[in-house]
């Protein structure tokens, strides 16, 4: 061999090096690709990008498998005539006939009723250009994954704090001291957090994970806190409780940001009992946002208004007013609930001893009073009030679906957002901090439509098909109070449905509850597989016929980019590009990649061209939109009014001179206006020549404590993130949701839940926090179902598409159900076992393997390892579908039917949000029988390789040498 | 002498395998490639990697550690699988200590797979030659690359930057005083290898809260009437 000293990899062959942004999970780091001689050489974190600042994942460094993998569709497929649904019976067409088929039918779906189309996405990326098409279809039957994924997360905070985890908010560990991660939290934000705890740690910093398991971040973690599935509002309750009993709590924080001091009307046989004291005639704002009519007590002159100079309110107490009214400060109200939640009473429902439950609120709370974070920072609040420096408590969270997928998850997040405002942490130095375009108003201004009005044949949907409802006038319902869309997200069923209800848009659909619908388009969404739950039967319902031979649901639309076990029910298959061969912006006006210190947005550039005839997602959209003859697609004369996504991204205003694109950066016609500008003809040369970012980063005065920070709102208001200006406050005493159970109460002057949801109603929208066990568990016979099947994700396949990924897969081939051994041992169970593992709903044949690492009550498994046989390009044999399992299959999407719901339907989710309850499931395990084969089950029929499919999963030998590869 | 290490820091891995895919990528298309797989879509897939991370559970519940440990070629200072070469492919390098293989000499008799206590030399199935980390030697030693680049994939992948990269031999380079200033130890120092490679031990936070920080003048709870008198009877209406 040469001297590798001597040899200069760049040398070799043709090579490039092209700059965009990783999609192989969702977070969204800037990459480097190196070519050589057309061939992906080497994916790189790029240095000069602010998320990922050079480094990159597992899942990053394996982009090369995902272009070269079998699995990848390149035609347009269409089922053939004769063949039944699922059988992965598929012909070739053109995209022309693929877009006319497709064109005719949503034509006549929106020329008579548009409802009956649904479409749904896997991604919740692309939001701002799918909500918009469906939007302009007319169809309210949209939305992306985030109700099966964590809308608790994104609603419990937003209706508290303005903010939330992830793309809008995160913990600030470059000044926090303590940092508490609770529950599964390691696929959001995956690279910047590494980064961030690893720099956190070597600073010194305490890091505590509470979780039934330690794996992820947790392994790192000081303290590892093992805490029963699900119980996690408990704890923070208890926390709550030993902070406020002990003052350790942030009083001045408490009264000057949040609504702890305003009074609240404390009297059940009033009608606005739990409403706060208003004084309506004074002048302030009142728009899409929290009127400062609000009162405190002042302990020397009683009732003034908030805010008022030289007031000394007081934080805890009731009062009577002038007119005789009895009130009780929020604060009051707080400490009366959490009065019986003592950290024994938690011990018994969390399984953590009182004593470490004292001791972490102790740490909190002291760390919080102690260790003053001060920033010479010189900032003006909206009461126009100077402060010479900025002040943080530095105890940080962060959490995500292991608290947001449990049928308690949003008042669980209430209590958790509540826990981190008491202890002065929201949006200052060291605790949680905001992300552009957040804060936004409690709860934000866009709603969904409140009508059924509001579909109507060939017209764009008169509202937005998601939004953030403020009281019941809000929902999304029909004159009986039922539900308008085919997820009844927006009903009384589930009023806060920020992100609507995919998981159960097939079941519903089959069922035709509320209705039957026609078409359903999912982009790369795998709700076959593991994005359903109840998969056995969802795979049953998407091929079920009526008595006239009709499919229950008639067209099924597939648009992927790999052969996933969904594609084979497809009617129609639309082949979508990679990562690497697109356009893509990470936009303002849905999730962008901002970071604490201001907005930033990004784009993918295509650094490679479509294979086969496989066309970027977005480009199908838009001709579809200008087919169809959407208004935003079209010019006057019926014309495409966009050539494709590269140029609609460019050109497309939110409204004519609004200044406003799906990009913010280098707009104006020369690139050099940010946030507002009119469009720059020149946009995507720009993106390209700044890394493909644009990061506007605020003046420091602008960074903190932006709920109130006048020269920030000020700011956000010019640049259009917000209407207001107003502060906003948080909400420790929700009385949005108050006035939910008003109407529940029949106190609310206006709309009103159908008798079956009124105790429902009442129940569930509690203004203040509370703790329930979840709602599989008080149906299922929990002696019979001791144990809770949870999945946590492994760091090499976030996000779980990369099982055709040859590298990954084999980090990752199989999965086994980790139990802990006290339990399996009591059970009969050795390690490497084939064991049973059985829900109310059905069971799963799988594989033990023990763990010290996980609570006795909790069982777990790797999210989405499991395949079905043939899918994915793997071969018929391969260990995804023949050792791995899909704990889905155990998963309900409905809770069990029982009486004391009536005998209704009712979703396994949050009765607020919708948010699918995946981790409530209740399960038993047992040792499979010595003579049962010892392969996973069920089993499914193979999925057959697809036309323009490579074939070559039995090949035995794959050598990739980028510039030789597959060529001679 | 020079002599190139890695120096591990467990205190920060999470196991996240970043650092094994980029190995993979990096080299299967480079100096010491391919990097062969075997049945890449079929049943049983496995293939070469010079670089993987092994998870294990430390303790029992709930005192259970969980510890993930990258493990790759430790370069050696005294490398067992040099002299055991009967063809000269396995080699050490003198101007910065990387132990190689030349795969045109070797034969694939796997001695020194044997000889290596660590288990870390790994047979490519179908070139029969033995293959390793190379610390990505077409990197370090390529001037072409600017400096910041200079380094093995996996340092520079690694998103908790838990993998050091320097001279162990320069007691001023970062690895150097990491092993010195934190406790970095070689795997079974027994073996006399001499192990450039080093790890760095997991060490744990803890913060000690005092009853006086409990009870403290200026609790805010002082500022507020903790209990309201509502004119209910007191001792002043019934004594005298």
């Amino acid at each position: 061999m040469k001297d590798p000293a001597v040899q200069h990899d760049a040398e070799i062959g043709q090579t490039e090096v092209k700059e965009t942004t990783c999609y192989m999970c969702a977070c969204r780091c800037g990459i480097r690709v190196h070519l050589r001689d057309g061939q992906v050489r080497y994916i790189e974190g790029n240095p000069d990008h602010p998320l990922n600042k050079g480094i990159l994942c597992a899942k990053g460094s394996s982009g090369i498998m995902k272009q070269v993998s079998p699995a990848r569709l390149t035609k347009p497929l269409r089922r053939k005539a004769n063949a039944k649904r699922g059988t992965s019976a598929f012909e070739e067409i053109s995209w022309d006939e693929a877009m006319t088929m497709l064109s005719e039918r949503l034509g006549k779906l929106r020329a008579t009723d548009p409802k009956k189309f649904a479409l749904f996405t896997g991604r919740d990326q692309m939001q701002a250009l799918t909500g918009m098409f469906a939007k302009q279809f007319g169809t309210p039957n949209y939305a992306a994954h985030g109700g099966f994924c964590s809308v608790n997360m994104a609603t419990g905070m937003i209706y508290s704090i303005g903010g939330s985890f992830w793309e809008f908010g995160g913990p600030d560990l470059d000044h926090a001291k303590l940092f508490i991660m609770i529950g599964t939290a390691e696929d959001h934000h995956s690279n910047p957090m590494k980064m961030a705890l690893s720099k956190f740690k070597r600073e010194g910093g305490r890091f505590i994970a509470i979780n039934p398991v330690r794996s992820g971040y947790g392994a790192i973690a000081d303290e590892w806190v093992p805490i029963k599935p699900g119980t996690d509002g408990a704890l923070f309750l208890a926390l709550t409780h030993e902070i406020l009993k002990l003052g350790l709590f942030d009083r001045d924080f408490l009264i000057q940001y949040t609504n702890a001091a305003e009074l609240v009307i404390d009297d059940p046989e009033r009608d606005d009992h739990g409403m706060f004291v208003r004084d309506e005639t004074i002048e302030v704002t009142r728009g899409c946002t929290d009127p400062q009519d609000k009162l405190w007590w002042d302990r020397n002159t009683g009732p003034v208004l908030t805010h008022s100079e030289g007031a000394d309110p007081r934080l805890l107490g009731g009062y009577t007013m002038p007119d005789g009214t009895p009130v009780k400060t929020s604060f009051q109200l707080l400490k009366e609930r959490v009065d019986d939640y003592t950290p024994e009473w938690a011990e018994s429902i969390t399984g953590i001893p009182a004593a470490t439950i004292r001791r972490l609120a102790h740490e909190m709370g002291v760390m919080a009073r102690d260790h003053k974070i001060e920033l010479p920072i010189n900032w003006t609040d909206v009461w126009d009030k100077e402060h010479d420096r900025v002040t943080g408590n530095p105890v940080a969270f962060h959490a995500m679906r292991g608290l947001a997928a449990h049928s308690n998850g949003f008042q669980t997040i209430r209590a958790l957002s509540i826990l981190m405002t008491v202890l002065g942490t929201i949006d200052r130095p060291g605790g949680f901090r905001h992300k552009a375009p957040f804060p936004r108003p409690i709860p934000p201004c866009p709603k969904p439509p409140n009508s059924p009005d509001a579909v109507q044949p060939n017209t764009p949907l008169d509202g937005l098909p998601l939004g953030w409802p403020g009281k019941p006038e809000d929902l999304f319902v029909d004159d009986d109070g039922e539900p308008v869309r085919i997820d009844k997200a927006f009903s009384w069923e589930y009023p806060l449905a920020a992100h609507g209800l995919m998981h159960n848009v097939i079941t519903n659909a089959w069922r035709g509850d509320p209705y039957p619908i026609d078409t359903l388009f999912l982009f790369m969404a795998n709700m076959a597989w593991n994005s359903s739950m109840n998969t056995v039967e969802t795979r049953k319902m998407l091929t079920d016929q009526d008595e006239n031979g009709e499919y229950k649901i008639p067209f099924l639309v597939v648009c992927d980019t790999y052969a996933s076990e969904t594609v084979a029910f497809a009617d129609l298959v639309l082949p979508d590009t990679t990562y690497l061969e697109r356009h893509d912006v990470l936009s303002m006006l849905d999730r962008p990649i901002s970071e604490f210190d201001g907005p930033v947005d990004s784009v993918r550039l295509p650094v490679l061209p479509p294979k086969g005839e496989c066309r970027p997602f977005q480009d199908v959209i838009i001709e579809l939109g200008a087919r169809l003859g959407l208004p935003a697609f079209t010019n006057a004369d019926g014309t495409a009014k966009y050539k494709n996504y590269p140029d609609f991204v460019v050109n497309y205003e939110t409204s004519p001179g609004s200044g406003i694109g799906f990009l913010a950066g280098y707009r104006g016609k020369h690139g050099d206006k940010s946030l507002k500008g009119e469009p720059n003809p020149n946009q995507w040369e720009q993106y390209a020549a700044n890394h493909c970012v644009f990061h506007h980063e605020l003046p420091r005065s602008y960074q903190y404590m932006r709920n109130w920070n006048k020269g920030y709102l000020h700011w956000a208001r010019a640049h259009g993130m917000t209407k207001w200006a107003e502060p906003i406050t948080i909400h420790i005493y929700s009385e949005i949701l108050q006035r939910f159970r008003a109407a529940a109460q029949g106190k609310w002057p206006g709309r009103q839940p159908p008798e079956r949801y009124r105790e429902r109603i009442e129940t569930f929208f509690d203004p203040l926090p509370f703790y329930y066990d979840s709602l599989e568990a008080q149906r299922v016979d929990t002696k019979r179902f001791p144990l809770t099947a949870l999945t946590q994700r492994p760091m090499a396949m976030y996000h779980s598409w990369d099982s055709q990924n040859a590298w990954l897969r084999q980090i990752h081939s199989h999965n086994y159900l980790f139990v802990n051994p006290k339990m399996a041992i009591a059970l009969d169970i050795q390690d490497g076992d084939w064991i049973w593992v059985e829900s109310h709903l059905g069971k799963v044949k799988c594989m033990c393997r023990y763990s010290e690492a996980v609570e006795p009550s909790t069982v777990w498994t790797w999210n989405a390892i499991g395949k079905a046989t043939g899918a994915w390009g793997l071969s018929d044999r391969a260990d995804e579908s023949k050792k791995g399992f899909l704990l889905n299959h155990i998963i309900s999407e409905e809770l069990p039917v029982v009486s004391s719901d009536g005998k209704q339907i009712l979703s396994n989710s949050d009765p607020l949000t919708g948010q699918a309850a995946w981790f409530d499931t209740r399960v038993r395990i047992y040792k499979a029988n010595a003579q049962e084969p010892k392969i996973t089950e069920p089993q499914f029929p193979p999925m057959k390789s697809l036309p323009g499919q490579l074939s070559r999963p039995r090949v035995r030998w794959q050598a990739y040498v980028a510039g030789l590869f597959g060529r001679k | 002498m020079t002599q190139l290490a890695l120096v591990i820091d467990l205190n920060v891995c999470v196991g996240c395998h970043a650092c094994v895919t980029s190995c993979k990528q990096w080299n299967t298309s480079g100096w010491a490639g391919p990097m062969v797989d075997e049945n890449p879509y079929d049943a049983n897939p496995t293939g070469t990697f010079f670089n993987r991370v092994q998870t294990y559970e430390v303790g029992s519940f709930p005192s259970t550690e969980t510890v993930h440990f990258p493990k790759s070629c430790l370069h050696c200072e005294d490398p067992p699988c040099v002299p055991v070469c009967p063809t000269g492919a396995s080699y050490k390098r003198e101007d910065n200590g990387v132990v190689l293989v030349d795969y045109d000499k070797c034969i694939g008799c796997k001695y020194c797979s044997w000889a290596c206590p660590y288990g870390v030399r790994e047979l490519d199935e179908q070139q029969k030659v033995m293959k390793k980390c190379t610390l990505c030697i077409d990197r370090i030693t390529d001037h072409t690359l600017p400096e910041a680049e200079r380094k093995p994939a996996c340092v520079i992948a690694c998103p908790t930057n838990a993998r050091l990269y320097g001279d162990v031999h320069d007691p001023d380079s970062e690895v150097s005083v990491a092993i010195r200033e934190r406790g970095g130890y070689a795997l079974m120092p027994e073996w006399g290898t001499n192990p450039a490679n080093h790890y760095l031990p997991r060490q744990k936070t803890h913060m000690h809260v005092t009853e006086e920080d409990l009870q403290r003048s200026d609790n805010p709870l002082t500022k507020e009437d903790i209990t309201v008198y509502q004119g209910e009877e007191t001792m002043e209406d019934v004594t005298w």
